[in-house]
């Protein structure tokens, strides 16, 4: 009995249905159109333009440092969130979360992929402002852009900094009242710094150890409990969101401003 | 082998680090198109490894350059040099194409658009997969340190600020901490801000260059390798207990002594030049070096607009050059102070405790 079997295999039967389709609104990228339709329709793909000047594409000329510092900041995200399940921000149980973390976590390289990913992040962003600045693209247009690339530097180390002190040993504590023992030399608002002595009524200072900029930082007049949960929420919170908005206006700024940089 | 680490020891000091430093980066920009050549690049590199494969038979060096915290710092120094390299080198081989009157690399192939499907998306993801793969085995292979509990008794020695703020914790030894700490970071922030709007020659823009922007790149790399990651070097591999300075094959003694032999421009000259005693009132004390200082920051100013940046100030206008002569000058600023240490032991230019304000 001749009966014809259907050649499509099951791959293709499957890219025919409604869910697939539901889907992915466009065919394999291989022609031109598709290739464009992928970068269209998709979210994440569309940060691209669909073309691009081969100058500015070459791994040469960019380096690819912006983009590894995006990727290793999504990494930092993710496994952020994981180390957070297993880690309270508290002077009693900070220290002991990470020894069992450590300990009792099989195979766990989270924190160590946390604390590379984020020394790696930091030089990968020096590393991308050097290439921007060796091809003059912080020039017109781009004037703006550089500058909302200078402020993600600084919430980068701002990052790492917060970060530094929740581990909550000895590296962490000191490294952060050495850091932060700066604070409290700023000109007027730190009570060691410059000026602040003038600022007072009668015999009364109005800024003192228990008050100054420092002390805001830190929830108290040293490294402490305070300052470990100021640290966890800027670190978890406060700074990723922040960063988050101004990598937005960073990225979208780039296509704003006629894509990656090329000779005019 | 050991007379040769006792010498490298010897000379090892924070003024013979950052001058050798300082001529070297000088010499090789103004021969840069020797030192980019690739055999020059490649011999300079080897030379470096196998001073660093030396080094590392030494038990101090290796267990200082092996710390978990201080390897992604010697990773850091590796990409540093090649990109260093790399960005120049790419400069230089456009500015000879520029002088034969041919386009530069990038303006060739500016005309060119390439689907960002599969050119662009690709690279990026083959860049994700290698940083993924990095990241992973580096994981793997160094656990992540965990020193003692916190505790607030005990302070280690060294105490260090995180790595990539030791070259300000460097500038502490020189300067005080509302300059160092403060001052500083802000100026930093600022003066990379100010850079395009400093900045207004119109060539160099988007494309590797070197010839046709050599003075604000020699400005910029001369912060940027000199003073933020040369001085983190010397902050993470050669500053040991009481931030006193080491050399690389040097134990790390907390017993070192160093005199502190460093006094203020107003002991200087009141005390020493004029055998007087220090005036009481700060103002009549310290005027020789608020003199200086309003010598340097307001007259100096005045006087390059006249003569040297003459027609810079007249392109700039006044907004853009007080900006540019102002960075310009806390950015000369710093190695002057560390060579004023160094020479006569200077420790304040102006010393005023009374308001904490001390420069």
């Amino acid at each position: 009995m001749a009966y014809q079997v259907d050649k499509k295999s099951w791959w293709e039967e499957f890219k025919q249905s409604q869910f697939w389709k539901s889907i992915f609104r466009h065919g394999a990228p291989t022609d031109k159109r598709n290739q464009s339709l992928v970068i269209l329709s998709n979210v994440f793909l569309h940060l691209h333009p669909v073309t691009a000047r081969k100058s500015g594409i070459r791994i040469s000329y960019t380096w690819c440092m912006g983009g590894l510092a995006f990727f290793i900041f999504l990494v930092e995200v993710i496994t952020g969130v994981l180390l957070m399940f297993y880690y309270r921000p508290t002077a009693e149980y900070a220290f002991n979360d990470i020894m069992a973390l450590r300990d009792h976590v099989p195979l766990g390289i989270m924190r160590e992929i946390h604390r590379w990913g984020a020394h790696a992040m930091v030089i990968t962003v020096w590393i991308h402002m050097f290439r921007v600045f060796m091809t003059g693209s912080y020039k017109p247009p781009r004037e703006f852009n550089w500058n909302v690339g200078v402020v993600l530097l600084v919430l980068t180390l701002l990052l790492s900094f917060t970060g530094y002190l929740l581990p909550w040993d000895q590296l962490a504590m000191w490294a952060i009242t050495v850091g932060s023992n700066m604070a409290r030399a700023t000109p007027f608002l730190g009570h060691e710094g410059p000026g602040a002595s003038l600022l007072k009524v009668g015999e009364v200072s109005l800024v003192h150890s228990g008050d100054d900029v420092r002390f805001a930082l830190l929830g108290g007049r040293f490294v402490g409990a305070p300052a470990l949960l100021r640290f966890y929420v800027l670190h978890c919170v406060f700074i990723p969101l922040a960063a988050a908005v101004l990598m937005a206006i960073h990225f979208w700024r780039i296509r704003k401003d006629g894509g990656i940089s090329s000779p005019v | 082998m050991d007379a040769f680490k006792q010498f490298v020891n010897n000379i090892s000091s924070p003024q013979v680090l950052v001058t050798l430093a300082i001529i070297f980066f000088f010499v090789y920009l103004k021969f840069v198109r020797f030192f980019t050549r690739t055999p020059v690049f490649l011999a300079m590199l080897g030379l470096f490894l196998a001073f660093c494969g030396v080094s590392l038979t030494d038990e101090h060096f290796r267990s200082v350059v092996t710390m978990p915290d201080n390897v992604p710092i010697v990773g850091m120094i590796f990409l540093i040099i090649f990109f260093t390299w790399l960005s120049l080198r790419k400069a230089v081989d456009n500015d000879i194409r520029m002088e034969r009157g041919e386009p530069t690399f990038e303006a060739s192939e500016s005309k060119d658009k390439l689907y960002t499907w599969p050119h662009l998306v690709y690279i990026e993801l083959l860049c994700m997969i290698i940083a993924t793969i990095v990241l992973v085995v580096w994981a793997i292979y160094l656990k992540a340190p965990l020193e003692a509990p916190a505790n607030p008794t005990v302070s280690p020695n060294p105490s260090k600020a995180p790595w990539y703020f030791l070259g300000l914790q460097e500038m502490l030894v020189y300067f005080d901490p509302w300059i160092a700490g403060v001052l500083l970071p802000s100026m930093i922030i600022i003066g990379l801000m100010a850079i395009p709007y400093i900045d207004r020659n119109p060539k160099g823009s988007g494309y590797f260059s070197f010839k046709e922007r050599k003075w604000i790149i020699t400005g910029f790399l001369f912060g940027f390798l000199i003073l933020w990651i040369f001085l983190i070097i010397l902050g993470t591999f050669l500053r040991g207990p009481n931030w006193n300075f080491f050399g690389p094959y040097e134990f790390w003694d907390v017993h070192k002594v160093v005199p502190l032999v460093n006094v203020n421009l107003s002991e200087l000259i009141w005390v020493k030049w004029l055998g007087a005693g220090l005036p009481k009132f700060f103002l009549q004390r310290e005027i020789f070096g608020l003199v200086m200082l309003a010598l340097y920051f307001g007259v100096m100013p005045l006087v390059l607009a006249k003569t040297v940046f003459r027609k810079l100030y007249m392109e700039m206008g006044m907004i853009r050059y007080s900006l540019f002569i102002i960075f310009l000058l806390v950015l000369i600023a710093l190695p002057v102070k560390m060579y004023l240490r160094w020479m006569f032991n200077l420790k304040y230019i102006v010393a005023v405790p009374e308001y904490f304000f001390n420069i």
